[in-house]
């Protein structure tokens, strides 16, 4: 019997179209940001069924139902280690994670540590908007000292993260800001996070028009510098992109901080994954070595 | 009675305990005996005080056992907190230069060792131990080739000079009992049969291989950490991805994520750890993605004692995660149980796309028992139930984006929907921890409808039926009508038949109702067996009798009386049988035998 091959038809931006609208409240900032992600699997021509968009729990978390690639709606805070597990499990497939500040770096910090360092290959987009939204507006663990929320209606007396120093610190290997309000710029950077072979951090300022009152359009517009216009910057400098990441006020650099090539991911790093992805494989263990199991116990 | 014996070996955490215990249980293992060891040990890497016993015999050993035959105790303390322990028959051998002996029961033999007229203490710091082994073995009426084997092999690694010098010493040992000691009165028996040994821990791990798992994550926690080290050292020999993860709550999600790519994951804890992952447990449910958890219990609450064993965590299990969700628990019933319990409750998890729960504890984790190799089946029945790894199943597979009419959770008469794995074309959906529609869509926000959260309750709960019809109903061991029914469950299976044998013996008829399947639970079994029960007894290792109570919300039967222990070590036969005795003279319904061993 002969085979027909089908040729593969053009992805283009209506395949990307989840079953349903985004809820999110208009004008904010994740808007900019799904599309972004759409756009760059439509330029990056990445079969659907070969991506899996993973996130957490948050407004920005719901993206998943709203891009029709595989998705998983996980828990909150807890994205990252299911997207470890997941891609372990059948490293063919790209890995996208997305979530918020509250949910990447506060109840989930500890994964976000530890993800960075074993250089899990995915793109983690962290919509920050520097507020909890869905609970309906308390501090994050990017607000500014001073920001007055329901949860610190005196000002918010603690100091905020920087995702980007800390990400540099964790030993991530792809380390970018973005911003909900440049969106070529943003596809970009998203494009090249999924193209790092590693673990790619892409912070996105992505303004929250309901509870934060600071930090928005209008506030990050006049300040936000990329870094590719500065022909004197070099992303493979470490210490460079630590200085960098440390700007903050009139001037905030948006683009690639830092990227290296010259680490293994974790899939790669690990021989029991030679063979091909795990999900593909004989679940049963091979005759002469479950005898040498035994064997070794006599 | 049983024709057993029994070696103790106590001494300090770093004074070698753990190496004359492997060269006799590989002894005793060459010679075709069974063995049963038991460690009680405490949370101290140096010092502190550790006490092994190793039981073996011709027939099946399953527990410590009530008699000390042997005692070797490696320091002072040893010999002030077990001496008394021996009875009539029993014999002590120990280092004559740094230890004094007590006062020993009428018919015991001591044994003092010149150790240092018999080696050179400055050249080999373990003389002693290595002496009392040869010593021991002379005793025990067993050639000494036996023991150069298992030295040999023992030191292999460390070289010819090692191995000789320790050859020359138990040697020595070997002649000076020979010369000074009485032997025991019926030497060690020899058989033809081959046994493996190994330890629960082992064995959950080896199970977890044979059912095909390909993804094992852990945080390091007692007494569940040998099933990591297990999998960690054969990883890439059996093509299992092995991670040690930043904590329990990242180890579950890990796992839920490796499941959710289509491959059979697990993860092995205590208590504390087990307590973090209860979130995850529900997002297994939630998005039915199958995951199997074993809980290796250490005596709670909180840190409480790592070193010790409880089975105090059954309502911990029953609770874990919020919302109604079907689940199933097993408790394997001996350590060759931890082996076979792996594949079966994995198929069942499979199949129903939830949670699958193993209830171990420290008593089968970290004791050791000779297992028949035959019951060690790397080829088990692996059913991965309705699960789609290709395009073949009823999406459109043409349709790559079009998703044709795949719905991830269309409602069945079973409750299981046909399962995805992302990858495969025209499947296309997101699984979501929020309550969802068939095809995923979240009805947790503005799409939200309550007769469709019924409906997915409904969907997900009708598995439970399906579940209970796929686990064997528990069965009466011995005869019905017997004087006392014992019932247990999980890993006292083997101190409860041993319990039920001297009683028998005794002139008291007992059988046993072992429970090995604890959710869900056939309570009209249950009670159809007990109800041609004369006296029941629920014997358990925790304060507040957790099956007990269980077992009444279940079914309302309430026994006549309990037996529990709570101190963290395990039950002896003897303590069950003086219970059983207590309570059929009426004196008390409840029964907490006094552990007599001091570790």
């Amino acid at each position: 019997m002969a085979t027909t091959v089908q040729r593969a038809s053009q992805l283009t931006l209506a395949d990307l179209k989840g079953k349903v609208d985004p809820d999110w409240c208009p004008g904010c900032g994740d808007f900019g940001v799904l599309a972004a992600l759409q756009k760059a699997l439509v330029e990056l021509q990445i079969p659907t069924h070969k991506v899996v968009t993973i996130s957490g729990i948050g407004c920005s978390s719901n993206l998943p139902g709203y891009i029709n690639t595989y998705g998983m709606h996980t828990l909150h805070g807890r994205s990252l280690a299911v997207a470890t597990g997941l891609k372990l499990a059948n490293h063919e497939l790209t890995v996208v994670v997305t979530g918020g500040d509250g949910d990447g770096f506060g109840i989930g910090g500890n994964h976000f540590v530890h993800t960075m360092r074993r250089n899990v290959d995915l793109l983690y987009i962290v919509m920050d908007n520097q507020i909890y939204g869905l609970t309906t507006g308390q501090t994050s663990p990017t607000s500014r000292i001073g920001m007055k929320t329901k949860s610190m209606p005196f000002g918010n007396i603690e100091a905020p993260i920087n995702p980007i120093s800390l990400a540099l610190a964790a030993g991530a290997t792809f380390i970018a800001r973005g911003f909900s309000g440049e969106q070529k710029h943003l596809t970009e950077l998203i494009k090249e996070g999924i193209q790092h072979k590693g673990f790619s951090f892409l912070d996105v300022f992505s303004p929250c028009v309901t509870y934060n009152h600071d930090n928005t359009y209008q506030w990050f517009r006049p300040r936000v510098k990329k870094l590719e216009d500065d022909t004197a910057y070099n992303s493979t400098d470490w210490m460079a992109a630590m200085e960098k990441s440390l700007l903050w006020g009139e001037e905030i650099p948006i683009g690639k901080f830092f990227e290296r090539t010259d680490v293994p991911s974790l899939h790669g790093a690990e021989p029991v994954l030679n063979e091909g992805p795990l999900v593909h494989r004989d679940p049963r263990v091979p005759p002469d070595i479950a005898r040498s199991f035994i064997e070794e116990l006599m | 009675m049983k024709q057993t014996f029994a070696i103790s070996i106590g001494g300090a955490a770093g004074q070698g305990v753990a190496t004359p215990g492997d060269i006799f249980a590989k002894i005793f293992s060459r010679r075709g005996l069974n063995l049963n060891a038991y460690n009680a040990y405490q949370s101290i890497i140096r010092g502190g005080h550790t006490f092994l016993t190793i039981r073996t015999g011709t027939e099946k050993v399953t527990n410590m056992g009530d008699r000390i035959d042997l005692l070797i105790p490696l320091n002072q303390d040893s010999m002030d907190r077990h001496l008394n322990l021996l009875r009539a028959g029993a014999s002590c051998i120990y280092n004559a230069d740094t230890i004094k002996p007590g006062t020993a029961a009428d018919g015991v033999q001591l044994c003092p060792l010149p150790v240092s007229e018999l080696a050179d203490i400055t050249r080999n710091k373990v003389a002693q131990n290595t002496l009392a082994i040869g010593a021991g073995l002379h005793m025990m009426g067993i050639g000494f080739a036996a023991l150069e084997e298992a030295l040999t092999e023992q030191f292999k690694k460390k070289g010819d000079a090692v191995i000789a010098e320790n050859v020359s010493v138990a040697r020595a040992g070997y002649d000076y009992a020979a010369a000074h000691f009485t032997a025991f009165q019926n030497p060690l028996p020899k058989t033809e049969n081959r046994y493996a040994i190994l330890s629960g821990n082992t064995a959950l791990a080896m199970g977890g291989a044979a059912a095909g798992v390909k993804f094992y994550c852990a945080y390091p926690m007692s007494p569940s950490t040998g099933v990591l080290h297990w999998m960690a050292a054969n990883a890439r020999k059996a093509g299992i991805m092995v991670r040690q993860v930043e904590d329990e709550i990242g180890v579950i999600n890990m796992a839920i994520g490796a499941a959710h790519g289509g491959v059979r994951a697990m993860c092995a804890t205590s208590g504390g750890g087990f307590a973090l992952m209860s979130e995850g447990l529900g997002m297994s449910a939630m998005m039915e993605t199958p995951v199997v958890v074993i809980n290796c219990q250490r005596a709670g609450p909180s840190t409480g004692v790592p070193t010790k064993t409880e089975q105090g965590d059954l309502w911990q299990m029953l609770g874990a995660a919020f919302g109604d969700y079907p689940r199933v628990i097993a408790a394997p019933l001996d350590i060759g149980d931890c082996f076979k319990l792996i594949p079966e409750i994995f198929n069942i998890a499979d199949r129903f796309q939830c949670p699958g729960l193993v209830l171990c504890d420290l008593l089968l984790s970290e004791g050791r028992l000779s297992v028949n190799p035959k019951e060690l089946d790397f080829s088990p029945v692996i059913d991965r139930g309705e699960l789609i790894t290709a395009a073949n199943g009823n999406g459109d597979s043409s349709a790559a984006t079009t998703n044709g009419g795949y719905k991830r959770y269309k409602i069945t008469e079973s409750g299981v929907s046909p399962r995805a794995i992302p990858g495969v074309p025209g499947h296309i959906h997101t699984a979501a921890t929020d309550e969802h529609q068939e095809d995923g869509i979240l009805i947790s926000d503005e799409f939200t409808n309550p007769t469709k959260r019924r409906a997915m309750m409904e969907k997900r709960m009708r598995k439970v039926a399906g579940i209970e019809a796929a686990v064997p109903r528990p069965t009466l061991a011995g005869p019905r009508g017997a004087d006392v029914t014992l019932i247990g469950w999980g890993s006292t299976n083997g101190v409860i038949e041993e319990a039920c044998e001297i009683l028998n013996e005794q002139g008291i008829s007992a059988n046993q109702l072992q429970i090995r399947w604890l959710a869900p639970l056939h309570g009209d079994a249950i009670l159809e067996i007990l109800k041609d029960s004369r006296h029941t007894i629920i014997v358990e290792n925790n304060y507040s009798g957790q099956f007990a109570r269980y077992l009444r919300s279940e079914t309302s039967f309430v026994p006549n009386g309990h037996i529990r222990k709570y101190d963290g070590e395990p039950f002896m036969p003897h303590h069950i049988v003086e219970a059983v005795k207590e309570q059929l003279a009426g004196k008390t319904k409840l029964s907490v035998p006094a552990h007599e061993i001091m570790v």
